[in-house]
């Protein structure tokens, strides 16, 4: 008899500790952010779906507390050390039919919200923006289409530096989760991404607006938010890419309406002032400037920082395609290297950037050849002239 | 066929054995080398991943060790541990003499290692081993795929080639060798979750040889199946590789519930309750892994009519696996429990599996699957299934089966030793896993943000003591058939049942000449 | 005894091995086919149909107009200029629509490109009916030539009232340097 109560005892025990687990793991959510659990989120689906998941947490733990709860009370009290003598039933057509139909009956249960928030979330009808988000090998590129006059369209680098990632300096407070440009986008809007890939398959997902969608190359996806509060929301792509699909990050900056266009005046006046600069002489010292921006954001991943090259790019410096013909090396930057990781950046930079570009590549790092192009050269031998 | 002889002496007895006894030792311990190399793979990847920030590895080389670790632990460490399994006990169980196909059992071992000497020199081929995950999804794997691709692939060939033959001798076996008044309803679970695994084999390694067969031809041939510029569709690839995918992961975990089924009634002292509805539930589980595949790609993009069929399809499969666990549950229900590594093999597996059905069920829910998909959460998921599932199911055969293979006994001290600190890694490994994922982190990521950071290194810790309790499970094998203790007991456990235990331990090298009857 | 055993194993195994090249061949003759006859019914990827054409002409819905959005994408290693001449066009269902998308070849050989199509939101697919289409063929160029390639089709008058916006995105590939792409696949995805 007493035996039977430290069993009983035991197993409350347990089912005790088991509920608690769960209660501060709830706790600990709460108060440190949103490291242990799924965020919430800021939009209406994110939170259906959290909800939706925190159902299915709490319904999975009730039902091992029960299986588990038998289980132990079995281990504990059925043991043959206290001498217990085996039953020997080995069926019963009413308990087997009972556990069959009962677990259906749960799905049943499950499936309706499951089927509503995921209805909630095809729905992409009448959306007030559409931005084209296009993945890159190892970068996203984003293109908003509902814009009248300029097109914006920029491209969103991861921006933690090589010595942050290689431990020789201290890593800031959004190591790998910041970008040199995030994606804009209006609190309290529908945004519709349209979600291509350039390459391989990439997946662009932001956790707390529950977007998680692949990015094919040559077809078209689609999915949408609707930001309730304004915030950087961050995310990464989810699905292998090659060597840096972890050091591709995505920012979201929800931002007030007045603010948005705010920005998206700025951002068509600097396009805009680009288109200008297309037609003018430049000095050599704002060709090497914004050259060098433009190196260490897309090229020195894989040239390296002084153009030291690395095992996936050639080097650049005292090389001969950076020191021979200057034709021969803008060719090779507007056109690729068919076979290699080098792309065709013609489609990717402006005619200013590669000629600034090549213009920092000829002249840094020791190489001194002391030419240089204007991006009317770039357009020029980009219509083959 | 000679009659009652010994094995042949030395190297060639192991070269040109045709005994089922001897190929079944062949397949358990080259799956025991793949599980250690294996696991050397994951022990660099963990050690990488135990801080934030580039360590000891370069990213390229960090994806060829996910991908060769994912491949090398699906076929060359669990399958053929299996199949090594089923070479041992199918016959003994059933009263064969042997397998059916004797000659052939022993080409489809021999060309195994073969296959794997070809997948493990791409890591020192020009452009690396394979990168591109075990998924292997196009165009990663076609266009920008490197050089040793076309090894893979050919390594693949040949591992479907021994896994089909050695299904379609199980199968043959198991048809045509049982002992008379050995009818199907009374055939061991063991033997029944064989039987329907290797159904499963026969009819999905095929598509998978047909879809490397399609990446082999987009590579270097000019078609395009899996590429958009010619008329074909990446997509198409992750249907039919999930096409195989999906009963592949049947494949592994049937023939563990086999071997569960076999344990728990053992050491509870009690028939096994239900054994009709396993078998049904078994099947069922079998014919259902054929029709939920794309549950895998919720995030593509399909129609919403084809996400929520492939949902509800999968939230089905929670119905007979629910089944599965009740019935153990209820054999130990009210039987005399004693806990012997085996048995305490079989209740982890239990407790971790039913949690790996759990997240499984999460996970089939597609809305919430947009945020699960290809995070840590799925890491952790399949780690329960694949590790405390798989891996803990064949720990419990192997030392419930042992004495009767070798005629001495283990050590029961290390060996629940063994046990204790291998449960205590996996766990301090995967269940942090669930966390990083929930809270954002992607999976196959050489380096992380600062977030995950202790839950990584958590993992890190649980994979290296998990790592360590391996090298402790070889020592204790390789001490038992040296200098265990002997058993003589046909029975070794005392509440053993089958045919099995009712011949002489260690069991001879022919068995069953003269097939039992069973009444 | 013994050769009626070893006749019934004969018979199980070759029947088990029949399976194989079987399964083998399902991928390539049924699902294959299969999978591509459902992108077709169902806009899956959002790929398009093929050539279309128009039986006895129309009648126009005047009722309510679609915008129609067009984007073009180069794939990796595409050095080509590509875009819509017309980044919008408002049709009404069931009228005929021209316009055409601009490409020009600017490196110094010639090339082959391969336009793929894919309509957003899928469901649209079906409704979208082109009578004339530049991605159903492959383009040539020669070093430096330019063309103003032309896309006419027409929106279901069936399009459902839900969707408003249709977006056509054109990928462009580069083919040249690999052997021609097999033909029945363009064919089949056309």
């Amino acid at each position: 008899m007493r035996s039977r109560v430290i069993q009983l005892a035991t197993l409350a025990l347990a089912s005790l500790m088991l509920l608690a687990g769960g209660a501060m793991a709830e706790e600990a959510t709460k108060s440190a952010g949103f490291w242990l659990n799924m965020p919430e989120g800021v939009t209406a689906v994110s939170r259906d779906v959290y909800a939706l998941h925190m159902k299915i947490v709490w319904i999975c733990g009730l039902i091992g507390i029960l299986v588990f709860g038998v289980m132990f009370y079995a281990m504990i009290a059925h043991r043959k050390s206290l001498g217990v003598k085996p039953a020997t039933f080995h069926e019963s057509t009413l308990v087997e039919i009972l556990w069959t139909v009962v677990p259906f009956i749960i799905l049943i249960y499950m499936a309706f919200p499951a089927t509503k928030t995921l209805i909630a979330h095809y729905d992409d009808s009448e959306p007030d923006i559409d931005i084209l988000v296009t993945g890159y090998q190892w970068k996203w590129k984003y293109e908003y289409l509902n814009d009248s006059g300029e097109k914006v369209s920029f491209f969103s680098n991861l921006r933690t530096p090589n010595d942050e990632i290689h431990n020789e300096s201290p890593k800031g407070e959004h190591y790998l989760l910041e970008v040199d440009e995030p994606l804009v986008v209006p609190v309290g809007k529908k945004v519709r991404f349209l979600i291509t890939a350039n390459d391989v398959i990439h997946s662009w997902w932001v956790p707390a607006i529950a977007v998680k969608k692949d990015a094919i190359p040559g077809f078209v996806n689609e999915s949408w938010t609707r930001i309730e509060k304004e915030g950087v929301y961050r995310g990464q792509c989810a699905e292998l890419c090659g060597k840096n699909h972890g050091f591709m990050p995505i920012v979201v900056n929800a931002v007030s309406e007045d603010e948005f266009n705010a920005w998206m005046a700025k951002k068509q006046q600097a396009a805009a002032e680009i288109r200008a600069l297309m037609d003018q002489e430049l000095p050599m010292e704002d060709l090497m400037a914004r050259g060098e921006q433009v190196y260490n954001t897309s090229c020195a991943m894989c040239h390296g920082g002084a153009g030291e090259g690395t095992g996936i790019a050639p080097a650049l410096k005292g090389s001969k395609l950076a020191t021979g013909a200057i034709s021969d090396h803008l060719a090779i930057v507007v056109n690729g290297k068919p076979g290699t990781a080098m792309a065709a950046y013609g489609s990717q930079f402006n005619e200013l950037d590669i000629a600034a570009v090549v213009t920092y590549e000829r002249n840094s790092w020791g190489n001194n050849m002391g030419d240089l192009l204007q991006p009317i050269d770039v357009a020029n031998a980009k219509k083959g002239q | 066929m000679g009659e009652h002889h010994g094995p042949a002496k030395g190297l060639s007895r192991w070269l040109f054995t045709t005994n089922h006894k001897d190929i079944g030792t062949l397949y358990l311990w080259f799956s025991f080398a793949m599980f250690i190399l294996g696991g050397a793979f994951a022990m660099i990847i963990r050690a990488e991943l135990f801080q934030p920030g580039m360590q000891l590895i370069e990213p390229d080389f960090f994806n060829q060790m996910t991908t060769m670790h994912g491949l090398v632990m699906v076929f060359g460490a669990i399958m053929p541990a299996f199949v090594g399994l089923a070479n041992w006990m199918i016959p003994m169980m059933i009263g064969a003499p042997d397998m059916a196909l004797p000659r052939m059992n022993n080409w489809s071992f021999w060309i195994l290692p073969f296959a794997f000497l070809i997948l493990a020199s791409t890591l020192f081929m020009e452009g690396g081993a394979p990168n591109f995950g075990w998924t292997f999804y196009a165009p990663l794997s076609t266009t920008y795929a490197p050089p040793s691709v076309n090894y893979f692939i050919f390594a693949v060939h040949i591992m479907g080639a021994s896994s089909i033959m050695g299904s379609i001798n199980i199968i043959a076996t198991i048809v045509n060798l049982r002992a008379p008044g050995m009818t199907y309803m009374k055939m061991p679970l063991f033997v029944w979750t064989w039987f329907i695994t290797a159904f499963l084999l026969v009819a999905v390694m095929p598509v998978l040889a047909g879809c490397v067969t399609m990446m082999l031809m987009d590579i270097n041939f000019g078609t395009s199946f899996f590429s958009a510029a010619g008329g074909g569709d990446p997509v198409l690839f992750q249907h039919v590789f999930w096409f195989f995918g999906h009963p592949e992961v049947y494949i592994i975990i049937l023939p563990a519930f086999g071997v569960i089924s076999e344990v728990i009634p053992t050491f509870s002292r009690k028939p096994l309750f239900g054994y009709a509805s396993m078998v049904y539930a078994t099947a069922a589980i079998a014919f259902l892994s054929f029709v939920v595949w794309a549950h895998h790609m919720f995030t593509v993009g399909m129609p919403i009519a084809g996400e929520l069929y492939f949902m509800y399809a999968t939230m089905l499969i929670a119905v007979p696996t629910g089944v599965k666990v009740f019935n153990w549950i209820t054999t130990m229900f009210k039987g005399a429990i004693t806990f012997e590594t085996p048995m305490l093999f079989a209740i982890a597996f239990v407790i971790l599996f039913t949690l790996g059905g759990f997240t499984g069920l999460m996970l089939s829910l597609a809305p919430v699957d947009f945020q699960y998909h290809d995070s840590y959460f799925v890491v952790a998921h399949f780690h329960y299934v694949m590790v405390a599932g798989a891996i803990f199911g064949m720990s419990a055969g192997v030392y419930y089966w042992l004495p009767k293979w070798t005629g001495r006994m283990y050590n029961e001290t290390m060996a629940k030793a063994h046990f204790w600190i291998g449960f205590i890694g996996f766990n301090v490994t995967f269940f942090p896993q669930h966390f990083a994922g929930l809270a954002g982190m992607p999976r196959r990521i050489p380096d992380y943000a600062l977030q995950f950071a202790d839950l990584n290194m958590m993992s890190s810790i649980g994979a290296f003591t998990y790592g360590f309790s391996q090298i402790l499970f070889l020592f204790i094998v390789i001490q038992t058939i040296r200098n265990g203790k002997p058993v003589s007991d046909p029975k070794v456990w005392e509440g053993a049942n089958g045919l099995e235990w009712t011949l002489p331990t260690p069991a001879p090298y022919h068995t069953f000449a003269t097939p039992p009857t069973i009444k | 005894m013994r050769a009626e055993g070893e006749k019934k194993v004969l018979g199980t195994t070759w029947k088990m091995a029949l399976v194989v090249p079987l399964m083998f061949a399902f991928v390539f003759v049924v699902m294959v086919p299969l999978y591509n006859l459902l992108c077709e019914v169902t806009g899956l990827n959002g790929k398009t149909q093929g050539q279309y054409t128009a039986e006895a002409a129309g009648s126009v819905d005047e009722s309510r107009s679609i915008m129609v959005r067009f984007v073009a994408t180069n794939n990796e290693g595409m050095s080509w200029e590509f875009h819509p001449t017309t980044e919008l066009l408002r049709v009404h269902p069931g009228a005929e629509n021209d316009t055409t998308f601009f490409a020009r070849n600017p490196t110094a050989a010639a090339m082959t490109a391969q336009a793929v199509p894919s309509i957003v939101p899928s469901s649209a697919a079906a409704y979208f009916h082109k009578t004339e289409c530049f991605c159903f063929n492959q383009q040539h160029l020669s070093a430096g030539e330019a063309v103003d390639m032309p896309l006419r089709f027409i929106v279901d008058k069936d399009l459902p009232a839900s969707i408003r916006t249709i977006t056509l995105s054109y990928t462009l590939f580069d083919i040249t340097p690999t052997p021609t792409a097999d033909k029945a696949t363009v064919a089949a995805l056309n």
